[in-house]
Protein backbone atom coordinates (compact mmCIF):
# COMPACT_ATOMS: atom_id res chain seq x y z
CA UNK A 1 0.00 0.00 0.00
CA UNK A 2 2.88 2.01 0.42
CA UNK A 3 1.16 4.40 2.55
CA UNK A 4 4.24 5.75 4.34
CA UNK A 5 5.22 6.70 1.08
CA UNK A 6 2.43 8.70 -0.04
CA UNK A 7 1.87 10.30 3.33
CA UNK A 8 5.35 12.23 3.46
CA UNK A 9 4.26 13.69 0.26
CA UNK A 10 0.96 15.20 1.39
CA UNK A 11 2.28 18.85 2.26
CA UNK A 12 3.48 18.86 -1.83
CA UNK A 13 0.42 17.26 -2.95
CA UNK A 14 -2.08 19.15 -1.05
CA UNK A 15 -0.64 22.47 -0.72
CA UNK A 16 2.11 22.82 -3.62
CA UNK A 17 4.66 23.09 -1.11
CA UNK A 18 8.23 23.80 -2.47
CA UNK A 19 11.98 25.49 -1.09
CA UNK A 20 13.16 28.70 -1.33
CA UNK A 21 16.77 28.88 -1.34
CA UNK A 22 17.73 31.36 1.45
CA UNK A 23 20.97 32.35 -0.01
CA UNK A 24 20.21 33.02 -3.95
CA UNK A 25 16.25 32.82 -3.47
CA UNK A 26 15.81 30.22 -6.05
CA UNK A 27 12.65 28.99 -5.77
CA UNK A 28 11.96 24.54 -6.25
CA UNK A 29 9.30 22.31 -6.79
CA UNK A 30 9.62 19.53 -6.07
CA UNK A 31 11.53 20.42 -2.36
CA UNK A 32 15.46 20.60 -2.60
CA UNK A 33 17.55 20.02 0.18
CA UNK A 34 20.10 21.36 -1.69
CA UNK A 35 19.63 23.98 -4.21
CA UNK A 36 20.39 23.01 -7.45
CA UNK A 37 21.33 26.82 -8.64
CA UNK A 38 24.04 27.68 -5.98
CA UNK A 39 24.64 24.22 -4.06
CA UNK A 40 23.47 26.07 -0.91
CA UNK A 41 21.90 23.96 1.90
CA UNK A 42 20.42 26.76 3.42
CA UNK A 43 16.63 26.61 2.83
CA UNK A 44 13.01 26.93 3.66
CA UNK A 45 9.65 25.42 2.70
CA UNK A 46 7.53 27.54 0.97
CA UNK A 47 3.97 26.99 0.16
CA UNK A 48 3.73 28.07 -4.00
CA UNK A 49 0.71 30.06 -5.53
CA UNK A 50 -1.34 27.95 -7.13
CA UNK A 51 -1.55 29.07 -10.22
CA UNK A 52 0.40 29.20 -13.71
CA UNK A 53 0.73 28.44 -17.23
CA UNK A 54 0.47 25.96 -19.70
CA UNK A 55 4.82 25.23 -21.03
CA UNK A 56 3.80 21.90 -22.87
CA UNK A 57 0.69 19.44 -22.70
CA UNK A 58 -0.21 15.70 -24.26
CA UNK A 59 -3.21 13.10 -24.69
CA UNK A 60 -2.07 9.96 -22.75
CA UNK A 61 -4.15 7.22 -24.35
CA UNK A 62 -1.60 3.93 -23.89
CA UNK A 63 -1.61 4.43 -20.09
CA UNK A 64 0.51 2.37 -17.84
CA UNK A 65 -1.08 -0.14 -15.28
CA UNK A 66 -3.58 1.92 -12.67
CA UNK A 67 -4.34 4.46 -15.06
CA UNK A 68 -6.22 2.52 -17.75
CA UNK A 69 -9.65 3.27 -16.30
CA UNK A 70 -8.91 6.91 -16.44
CA UNK A 71 -7.27 7.33 -20.54
CA UNK A 72 -6.86 9.08 -22.21
CA UNK A 73 -6.39 12.06 -20.09
CA UNK A 74 -4.25 15.27 -21.03
CA UNK A 75 -0.93 15.93 -18.51
CA UNK A 76 1.08 18.62 -18.72
CA UNK A 77 4.08 20.73 -17.79
CA UNK A 78 2.98 24.26 -15.81
CA UNK A 79 5.24 26.82 -15.66
CA UNK A 80 4.05 28.07 -11.78
CA UNK A 81 3.41 32.15 -10.67
CA UNK A 82 6.56 31.18 -8.71
CA UNK A 83 8.87 30.11 -11.29
CA UNK A 84 9.39 26.39 -11.30
CA UNK A 85 7.86 23.87 -13.83
CA UNK A 86 5.67 20.73 -12.56
CA UNK A 87 4.12 18.11 -14.15
CA UNK A 88 0.37 17.41 -13.99
CA UNK A 89 -2.83 16.45 -14.86
CA UNK A 90 -4.78 18.64 -16.67
CA UNK A 91 -8.83 18.61 -15.57
CA UNK A 92 -12.00 19.99 -16.29
CA UNK A 93 -11.25 20.64 -20.06
CA UNK A 94 -11.54 19.85 -23.23
CA UNK A 95 -8.13 18.03 -24.56
CA UNK A 96 -8.90 20.06 -27.91
CA UNK A 97 -9.48 23.24 -26.24
CA UNK A 98 -5.74 23.09 -24.58
CA UNK A 99 -3.11 25.87 -26.00
CA UNK A 100 0.39 26.69 -24.68
CA UNK A 101 0.19 29.31 -22.91
CA UNK A 102 -3.19 28.40 -20.88
CA UNK A 103 -3.79 30.07 -17.60
CA UNK A 104 -4.43 27.42 -15.04
CA UNK A 105 -5.06 26.63 -11.20
CA UNK A 106 -4.64 23.85 -9.25
CA UNK A 107 -7.42 21.75 -7.79
CA UNK A 108 -7.24 18.62 -5.25
CA UNK A 109 -8.11 15.45 -6.94
CA UNK A 110 -7.83 11.95 -7.05
CA UNK A 111 -4.56 10.13 -8.94
CA UNK A 112 -5.04 6.87 -8.20
CA UNK A 113 -6.59 3.87 -6.54
CA UNK A 114 -4.52 0.89 -5.13
CA UNK A 115 -7.04 -1.42 -5.93
CA UNK A 116 -10.96 -1.72 -5.22
CA UNK A 117 -9.91 -1.84 -1.58
CA UNK A 118 -6.99 -0.05 -1.14
CA UNK A 119 -5.38 3.62 -0.53
CA UNK A 120 -6.87 6.20 -2.97
CA UNK A 121 -3.86 8.41 -3.44
CA UNK A 122 -5.49 12.58 -3.60
CA UNK A 123 -3.01 15.51 -5.20
CA UNK A 124 -2.77 18.62 -7.35
CA UNK A 125 -4.33 18.59 -10.96
CA UNK A 126 -4.71 21.61 -12.80
CA UNK A 127 -7.41 22.97 -14.93
CA UNK A 128 -8.41 26.27 -16.72
CA UNK A 129 -8.23 29.88 -14.37
CA UNK A 130 -12.26 30.19 -15.62
CA UNK A 131 -13.72 26.82 -14.94
CA UNK A 132 -15.98 26.00 -11.91
CA UNK A 133 -15.36 23.22 -9.69
CA UNK A 134 -17.53 19.98 -11.16
CA UNK A 135 -17.30 17.51 -8.69
CA UNK B 1 46.31 2.99 -21.55
CA UNK B 2 44.14 1.67 -25.00
CA UNK B 3 41.35 -0.40 -24.40
CA UNK B 4 39.63 -2.57 -27.52
CA UNK B 5 36.72 -4.08 -28.51
CA UNK B 6 38.08 -7.77 -29.79
CA UNK B 7 34.52 -9.41 -30.34
CA UNK B 8 31.17 -8.59 -30.89
CA UNK B 9 27.71 -10.39 -30.43
CA UNK B 10 24.10 -9.94 -31.22
CA UNK B 11 20.69 -11.37 -31.64
CA UNK B 12 17.98 -10.10 -33.85
CA UNK B 13 15.60 -7.55 -32.22
CA UNK B 14 12.27 -9.06 -31.98
CA UNK B 15 9.24 -10.53 -29.84
CA UNK B 16 11.73 -13.52 -28.27
CA UNK B 17 8.57 -15.24 -26.47
CA UNK B 18 11.13 -18.73 -26.46
CA UNK B 19 14.26 -17.21 -24.71
CA UNK B 20 14.27 -15.49 -21.01
CA UNK B 21 16.49 -13.33 -20.10
CA UNK B 22 19.54 -15.39 -19.36
CA UNK B 23 18.90 -17.30 -22.29
CA UNK B 24 19.03 -13.82 -24.47
CA UNK B 25 22.44 -13.12 -22.60
CA UNK B 26 23.97 -15.98 -23.13
CA UNK B 27 23.36 -15.73 -27.01
CA UNK B 28 24.81 -12.75 -27.06
CA UNK B 29 27.92 -14.26 -25.07
CA UNK B 30 28.39 -16.81 -26.87
CA UNK B 31 28.72 -14.91 -30.28
CA UNK B 32 31.18 -12.39 -28.88
CA UNK B 33 33.52 -14.79 -27.71
CA UNK B 34 33.22 -16.58 -31.20
CA UNK B 35 33.82 -13.51 -33.00
CA UNK B 36 36.92 -12.75 -30.54
CA UNK B 37 38.23 -16.23 -31.59
CA UNK B 38 39.21 -16.17 -27.71
CA UNK B 39 39.02 -18.44 -25.08
CA UNK B 40 35.86 -18.04 -22.62
CA UNK B 41 37.96 -18.97 -19.91
CA UNK B 42 40.05 -15.96 -20.03
CA UNK B 43 37.35 -13.60 -19.36
CA UNK B 44 38.32 -11.99 -15.77
CA UNK B 45 34.56 -9.78 -15.24
CA UNK B 46 31.73 -9.52 -16.74
CA UNK B 47 29.33 -6.32 -16.83
CA UNK B 48 25.52 -6.95 -17.20
CA UNK B 49 23.37 -3.68 -18.63
CA UNK B 50 19.86 -4.19 -17.84
CA UNK B 51 16.99 -1.64 -16.29
CA UNK B 52 13.71 -3.80 -16.08
CA UNK B 53 14.37 -7.71 -14.80
CA UNK B 54 13.67 -6.44 -11.65
CA UNK B 55 10.59 -4.47 -11.79
CA UNK B 56 9.21 -7.18 -14.66
CA UNK B 57 10.49 -10.10 -13.90
CA UNK B 58 11.33 -9.80 -10.03
CA UNK B 59 14.86 -10.88 -10.66
CA UNK B 60 17.78 -8.77 -9.39
CA UNK B 61 21.36 -10.34 -8.83
CA UNK B 62 22.00 -10.53 -12.30
CA UNK B 63 26.08 -10.43 -12.59
CA UNK B 64 26.08 -13.83 -10.44
CA UNK B 65 23.15 -14.75 -12.69
CA UNK B 66 24.42 -14.80 -16.47
CA UNK B 67 28.11 -15.40 -14.66
CA UNK B 68 26.70 -19.03 -14.17
CA UNK B 69 24.45 -19.84 -16.87
CA UNK B 70 27.03 -18.24 -19.12
CA UNK B 71 29.51 -20.97 -17.58
CA UNK B 72 31.96 -18.12 -16.78
CA UNK B 73 31.59 -18.60 -12.38
CA UNK B 74 33.77 -17.59 -10.54
CA UNK B 75 34.95 -14.69 -11.98
CA UNK B 76 33.70 -11.17 -10.81
CA UNK B 77 30.28 -9.66 -12.21
CA UNK B 78 28.16 -7.02 -11.69
CA UNK B 79 25.16 -5.72 -12.78
CA UNK B 80 24.82 -1.89 -13.81
CA UNK B 81 21.26 0.33 -13.87
CA UNK B 82 20.79 3.66 -15.62
CA UNK B 83 17.79 3.16 -17.21
CA UNK B 84 17.99 2.61 -21.09
CA UNK B 85 21.59 3.76 -20.47
CA UNK B 86 22.38 0.56 -18.56
CA UNK B 87 24.23 -0.90 -21.43
CA UNK B 88 26.07 1.78 -22.59
CA UNK B 89 27.20 2.30 -18.69
CA UNK B 90 28.12 -1.35 -18.55
CA UNK B 91 30.32 -0.44 -21.51
CA UNK B 92 32.02 2.46 -19.87
CA UNK B 93 32.60 0.49 -16.39
CA UNK B 94 34.36 -2.48 -18.23
CA UNK B 95 36.50 0.11 -19.87
CA UNK B 96 37.31 2.04 -16.53
CA UNK B 97 38.32 -1.32 -14.93
CA UNK B 98 40.51 -2.31 -18.00
CA UNK B 99 42.43 1.35 -17.93
CA UNK B 100 42.42 1.10 -13.91
CA UNK B 101 44.80 -1.93 -14.76
CA UNK B 102 43.04 -3.87 -12.13
CA UNK B 103 41.75 -6.84 -15.09
CA UNK B 104 42.59 -6.86 -18.73
CA UNK B 105 39.52 -9.03 -20.38
CA UNK B 106 36.17 -8.16 -19.94
CA UNK B 107 32.95 -9.10 -21.00
CA UNK B 108 30.11 -6.62 -21.65
CA UNK B 109 26.49 -7.81 -21.86
CA UNK B 110 23.54 -5.83 -22.27
CA UNK B 111 20.15 -7.71 -22.07
CA UNK B 112 16.50 -7.05 -21.90
CA UNK B 113 13.49 -9.00 -22.07
CA UNK B 114 10.00 -6.28 -21.64
CA UNK B 115 7.40 -8.70 -23.77
CA UNK B 116 6.45 -11.18 -21.00
CA UNK B 117 4.67 -8.49 -19.94
CA UNK B 118 0.99 -6.34 -21.00
CA UNK B 119 1.78 -3.10 -22.27
CA UNK B 120 0.53 -1.10 -19.34
CA UNK B 121 2.86 -3.25 -16.92
CA UNK B 122 6.01 -2.28 -19.47
CA UNK B 123 4.92 1.15 -19.46
CA UNK B 124 5.06 1.36 -15.75
CA UNK B 125 8.54 -0.38 -15.89
CA UNK B 126 9.84 2.30 -18.17
CA UNK B 127 8.19 5.31 -16.50
CA UNK B 128 11.32 4.30 -13.97
CA UNK B 129 13.53 6.03 -15.74
CA UNK B 130 11.49 9.23 -14.31
CA UNK B 131 10.64 10.78 -11.06
CA UNK B 132 8.18 8.08 -9.76
CA UNK B 133 6.47 10.07 -7.16
CA UNK B 134 6.05 13.46 -8.95
CA UNK B 135 5.60 12.43 -12.38
CA UNK B 136 4.41 8.61 -12.50
CA UNK B 137 2.03 9.08 -9.67
CA UNK B 138 0.36 11.25 -11.80
CA UNK B 139 -0.26 8.86 -14.39
CA UNK B 140 2.81 10.19 -16.69
CA UNK B 141 4.33 7.59 -19.02
CA UNK B 142 7.80 7.89 -20.68
CA UNK B 143 6.30 8.75 -24.17
CA UNK B 144 4.18 11.15 -22.30
CA UNK B 145 7.23 13.32 -21.52
CA UNK B 146 9.05 12.95 -24.72
CA UNK B 147 5.64 14.28 -26.24
CA UNK B 148 5.64 17.21 -24.12
CA UNK B 149 9.04 17.89 -25.27
CA UNK B 150 8.16 17.46 -28.85
CA UNK B 151 5.36 19.50 -28.68
CA UNK B 152 6.98 22.40 -26.70
CA UNK B 153 10.10 22.04 -29.35
CA UNK B 154 7.34 21.97 -32.39
CA UNK B 155 5.87 25.57 -30.68
CA UNK B 156 9.15 27.37 -30.17
CA UNK B 157 11.44 26.15 -33.43
CA UNK B 158 8.59 25.89 -36.11
CA UNK B 159 9.11 22.26 -36.23
CA UNK B 160 6.14 20.42 -38.13
CA UNK B 161 5.47 16.72 -37.41
CA UNK B 162 6.22 15.93 -41.17
CA UNK B 163 10.14 17.71 -40.36
CA UNK B 164 10.56 15.15 -37.48
CA UNK B 165 9.00 12.52 -39.28
CA UNK B 166 12.32 12.18 -41.27
CA UNK B 167 14.39 10.15 -38.48
CA UNK B 168 12.26 6.58 -38.69
CA UNK B 169 11.81 7.06 -42.02
CA UNK B 170 15.63 7.31 -41.83
CA UNK B 171 15.94 4.46 -39.69
CA UNK B 172 14.00 2.52 -41.07
CA UNK B 173 15.14 2.15 -44.56
CA UNK B 174 19.13 1.56 -42.69
CA UNK B 175 16.77 -1.29 -41.18
CA UNK B 176 15.94 -2.69 -44.66
CA UNK B 177 19.54 -4.16 -44.77
CA UNK B 178 20.17 -4.96 -41.12
CA UNK B 179 19.35 -9.03 -40.31
CA UNK B 180 19.06 -8.30 -36.46
CA UNK B 181 16.69 -5.53 -36.82
CA UNK B 182 13.07 -5.71 -35.53
CA UNK B 183 11.23 -3.39 -38.36
CA UNK B 184 12.81 -4.03 -41.86
CA UNK B 185 10.96 -2.16 -43.65
CA UNK B 186 10.45 1.27 -45.43
CA UNK B 187 7.84 3.62 -44.15
CA UNK B 188 7.30 7.32 -45.04
CA UNK B 189 6.60 10.79 -43.73
CA UNK B 190 2.84 10.14 -44.52
CA UNK B 191 2.86 7.08 -42.20
CA UNK B 192 4.55 8.56 -40.25
CA UNK B 193 2.09 11.37 -39.05
CA UNK B 194 -0.87 9.73 -39.89
CA UNK B 195 -0.24 6.46 -37.69
CA UNK B 196 -2.76 6.54 -34.45
CA UNK B 197 -0.99 8.84 -31.55
CA UNK B 198 0.52 7.41 -28.55
CA UNK B 199 1.16 10.40 -26.55
CA UNK B 200 -0.02 13.18 -28.97
CA UNK B 201 2.13 14.53 -31.40
CA UNK B 202 4.06 11.21 -30.75
CA UNK B 203 2.53 8.44 -33.36
CA UNK B 204 3.39 5.01 -32.87
CA UNK B 205 6.12 5.40 -35.61
CA UNK B 206 7.84 8.06 -33.92
CA UNK B 207 8.84 5.65 -30.77
CA UNK B 208 11.02 2.36 -30.33
CA UNK B 209 9.20 -0.16 -29.85
CA UNK B 210 8.72 -2.75 -26.73
CA UNK B 211 10.74 -5.69 -27.47
CA UNK B 212 13.61 -8.23 -26.56
CA UNK B 213 17.52 -8.05 -26.91
CA UNK B 214 20.67 -9.04 -26.15
CA UNK B 215 24.13 -7.68 -27.24
CA UNK B 216 27.68 -8.26 -26.14
CA UNK B 217 31.03 -7.13 -26.50
CA UNK B 218 34.49 -8.10 -25.69
CA UNK B 219 37.04 -5.63 -24.01
CA UNK B 220 40.57 -6.09 -24.02
CA UNK B 221 44.26 -3.94 -22.84
CA UNK B 222 46.72 -4.37 -25.24
CA UNK B 223 48.74 -6.89 -23.18
CA UNK B 224 45.58 -9.70 -23.31
CA UNK B 225 44.95 -8.72 -26.71
CA UNK B 226 48.68 -10.67 -27.36
CA UNK B 227 48.44 -12.97 -24.59
CA UNK B 228 44.78 -14.24 -25.98
CA UNK B 229 46.15 -14.07 -29.07
CA UNK B 230 43.43 -11.75 -30.72
CA UNK B 231 44.18 -10.77 -34.19
CA UNK B 232 44.88 -6.35 -34.05
CA UNK B 233 43.35 -6.24 -37.47
CA UNK B 234 40.04 -7.37 -35.86
CA UNK B 235 39.72 -4.95 -32.90
CA UNK B 236 38.70 -1.39 -32.73
CA UNK B 237 40.02 1.03 -29.98
CA UNK B 238 37.78 2.71 -27.68
CA UNK B 239 39.27 5.90 -28.23
CA UNK B 240 36.95 7.68 -25.25
CA UNK B 241 34.25 7.20 -22.56
CA UNK B 242 32.48 9.66 -20.98
CA UNK B 243 29.38 10.05 -19.06
CA UNK B 244 27.49 13.18 -17.87
CA UNK B 245 23.83 13.59 -15.47
CA UNK B 246 21.41 15.90 -15.59
CA UNK B 247 17.66 16.26 -13.81
CA UNK B 248 15.90 12.72 -14.14
CA UNK B 249 12.24 15.23 -14.98
CA UNK B 250 12.29 17.65 -17.57
CA UNK B 251 9.96 20.00 -15.19
CA UNK B 252 13.88 20.44 -12.66
CA UNK B 253 15.79 21.97 -16.15
CA UNK B 254 15.99 25.48 -16.80
CA UNK B 255 15.63 25.13 -20.75
CA UNK B 256 14.11 21.85 -20.93
CA UNK B 257 14.75 21.73 -24.94
CA UNK B 258 18.54 21.73 -24.43
CA UNK B 259 20.27 18.41 -23.51
CA UNK B 260 23.05 19.75 -21.28
CA UNK B 261 24.32 16.39 -20.40
CA UNK B 262 24.11 15.28 -23.93
CA UNK B 263 26.49 18.26 -24.71
CA UNK B 264 28.76 18.00 -21.62
CA UNK B 265 29.43 13.89 -22.47
CA UNK B 266 29.54 14.74 -26.23
CA UNK B 267 32.26 17.66 -25.22
CA UNK B 268 34.56 15.40 -23.24
CA UNK B 269 34.26 12.72 -25.36
CA UNK B 270 35.42 14.38 -28.40
CA UNK B 271 37.88 15.96 -26.01
CA UNK B 272 39.34 13.28 -24.48
CA UNK B 273 39.60 10.89 -28.16
CA UNK B 274 41.13 14.49 -29.37
CA UNK B 275 38.07 14.43 -31.90
CA UNK B 276 35.73 17.02 -33.31
CA UNK B 277 32.29 16.90 -33.93
CA UNK B 278 33.59 17.17 -37.93
CA UNK B 279 35.88 14.28 -37.42
CA UNK B 280 32.88 11.44 -36.30
CA UNK B 281 32.41 9.66 -39.66
CA UNK B 282 29.08 7.69 -38.36
CA UNK B 283 26.82 8.54 -34.97
CA UNK B 284 24.55 5.90 -33.69
CA UNK B 285 22.40 8.31 -31.81
CA UNK B 286 19.18 7.84 -29.47
CA UNK B 287 16.36 7.97 -31.84
CA UNK B 288 14.22 6.67 -28.92
CA UNK B 289 11.78 9.13 -29.90
CA UNK B 290 11.70 11.77 -33.35
CA UNK B 291 12.46 14.77 -31.46
CA UNK B 292 15.31 13.31 -29.59
CA UNK B 293 16.95 12.86 -32.95
CA UNK B 294 16.71 16.25 -33.91
CA UNK B 295 17.89 17.53 -30.12
CA UNK B 296 20.84 14.77 -30.20
CA UNK B 297 22.48 16.28 -33.06
CA UNK B 298 21.67 19.80 -31.55
CA UNK B 299 23.67 19.23 -28.45
CA UNK B 300 26.70 17.13 -30.04
CA UNK B 301 27.71 20.24 -31.85
CA UNK B 302 26.15 18.69 -35.77
CA UNK B 303 23.28 21.73 -35.93
CA UNK B 304 22.13 24.86 -34.23
CA UNK B 305 19.76 24.47 -31.68
CA UNK B 306 16.09 23.93 -33.05
CA UNK B 307 17.95 23.35 -36.54
CA UNK B 308 18.27 19.31 -36.16
CA UNK B 309 15.74 18.80 -38.76
CA UNK B 310 17.58 20.58 -41.14
CA UNK B 311 20.17 17.65 -41.56
CA UNK B 312 17.73 15.42 -42.27
CA UNK B 313 15.61 17.79 -45.16
CA UNK B 314 19.28 17.90 -46.93
CA UNK B 315 19.88 14.11 -46.51
CA UNK B 316 23.09 14.83 -44.46
CA UNK B 317 21.47 11.90 -41.76
CA UNK B 318 21.48 9.48 -44.80
CA UNK B 319 24.31 6.18 -44.79
CA UNK B 320 26.19 8.60 -47.66
CA UNK B 321 25.10 11.94 -46.18
CA UNK B 322 27.74 14.12 -43.92
CA UNK B 323 26.40 12.80 -40.71
CA UNK B 324 25.05 9.22 -41.54
CA UNK B 325 22.99 8.56 -38.25
CA UNK B 326 21.18 5.37 -36.99
CA UNK B 327 23.22 3.32 -39.64
CA UNK B 328 21.44 -0.06 -38.83
CA UNK B 329 18.06 0.94 -38.14
CA UNK B 330 18.61 2.80 -34.68
CA UNK B 331 16.51 2.33 -31.44
CA UNK B 332 13.02 3.04 -34.00
CA UNK B 333 14.12 0.10 -36.03
CA UNK B 334 16.52 -1.91 -35.03
CA UNK B 335 14.57 -1.81 -31.80
CA UNK B 336 15.35 -0.55 -28.16
CA UNK B 337 15.55 -3.34 -25.66
CA UNK B 338 16.46 -0.66 -23.33
CA UNK B 339 19.39 -2.07 -21.45
CA UNK B 340 20.75 -3.38 -24.28
CA UNK B 341 20.13 -0.82 -26.35
CA UNK B 342 23.76 0.78 -25.43
CA UNK B 343 25.77 -2.28 -26.41
CA UNK B 344 23.96 -2.62 -29.74
CA UNK B 345 24.85 0.73 -30.49
CA UNK B 346 28.75 0.69 -30.20
CA UNK B 347 28.01 -3.19 -31.61
CA UNK B 348 27.33 -1.94 -34.65
CA UNK B 349 29.63 0.91 -34.83
CA UNK B 350 32.46 -1.53 -34.77
CA UNK B 351 30.67 -3.68 -37.51
CA UNK B 352 30.81 -0.42 -39.49
CA UNK B 353 34.11 0.28 -38.35
CA UNK B 354 35.59 -3.38 -39.50
CA UNK B 355 33.66 -2.74 -43.05
CA UNK B 356 31.31 -5.76 -42.47
CA UNK B 357 27.60 -4.76 -43.10
CA UNK B 358 27.51 -4.53 -47.16
CA UNK B 359 24.87 -1.74 -48.39
CA UNK B 360 24.99 -0.32 -45.38
CA UNK B 361 28.47 0.80 -45.72
CA UNK B 362 29.87 4.21 -44.47
CA UNK B 363 32.43 4.56 -46.69
CA UNK B 364 35.75 4.91 -45.18
CA UNK B 365 34.62 4.95 -41.53
CA UNK B 366 37.49 5.49 -39.47
CA UNK B 367 35.48 7.18 -36.48
CA UNK B 368 32.16 6.42 -34.97
CA UNK B 369 30.16 7.69 -32.38
CA UNK B 370 28.06 6.25 -30.17
CA UNK B 371 25.45 7.89 -27.43
CA UNK B 372 22.86 6.10 -25.24
CA UNK B 373 20.21 8.28 -22.98
CA UNK B 374 18.81 6.60 -19.81
CA UNK B 375 15.27 8.73 -19.40
CA UNK B 376 15.00 12.39 -21.15
CA UNK B 377 18.89 12.65 -21.08
CA UNK B 378 19.14 12.28 -17.54
CA UNK B 379 22.23 10.28 -18.01
CA UNK B 380 24.20 10.28 -21.42
CA UNK B 381 27.02 7.93 -22.21
CA UNK B 382 29.47 8.73 -25.10
CA UNK B 383 31.92 5.98 -27.08
CA UNK B 384 34.15 7.24 -29.62
CA UNK B 385 35.89 4.12 -31.61
CA UNK B 386 38.83 4.12 -34.07
CA UNK B 387 39.42 1.82 -36.42
CA UNK B 388 42.70 -0.03 -35.66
Amino acid sequence: MEISRNWRLRYQRYKLEGTKCMDCGNVSFPPRRVCPKCGSENYATKALMPTGEVYSYTLVTSPPEYFESQAPYPVAMVKLDDGPLVSTQLTDVNYDAIRIGMRVEMVTRKLRAYGKNGLIIYGYKFRPEEAKDGN
Amino acid sequence: MSVYIAGIGQTAVSEHWDLSLRDLALDAIVRAVKDAEMDKKRIEALYVGNMLAGELAQQEHLGALIADHAGLLPIEATHIESACASGAEALRMAYLHIRSGEIGCAMVVGVEQMTDVLTPRATVGLAGATDADYEVTHGFSFVAINALLARRYMHEYGVRHEDLALFPVNSHANAVHNPYAMYRNEIDVDRVVKAPKVCDPISTFDSGPICDGSAACVLVNEESMKELGINREHCVEIASSSCATDTLTLSARDAPLVLKAARISADNAYKRAGVEPGDIDLFELHDAFSVMSAMSLEACGFAEKGRGCELAKEGQIRIDGSIPICTMGGLKARGHPVGATGVYQVVECVEQLRGEVGRNQVKDAEIAMAQNFGGSGATVVTHILRRV
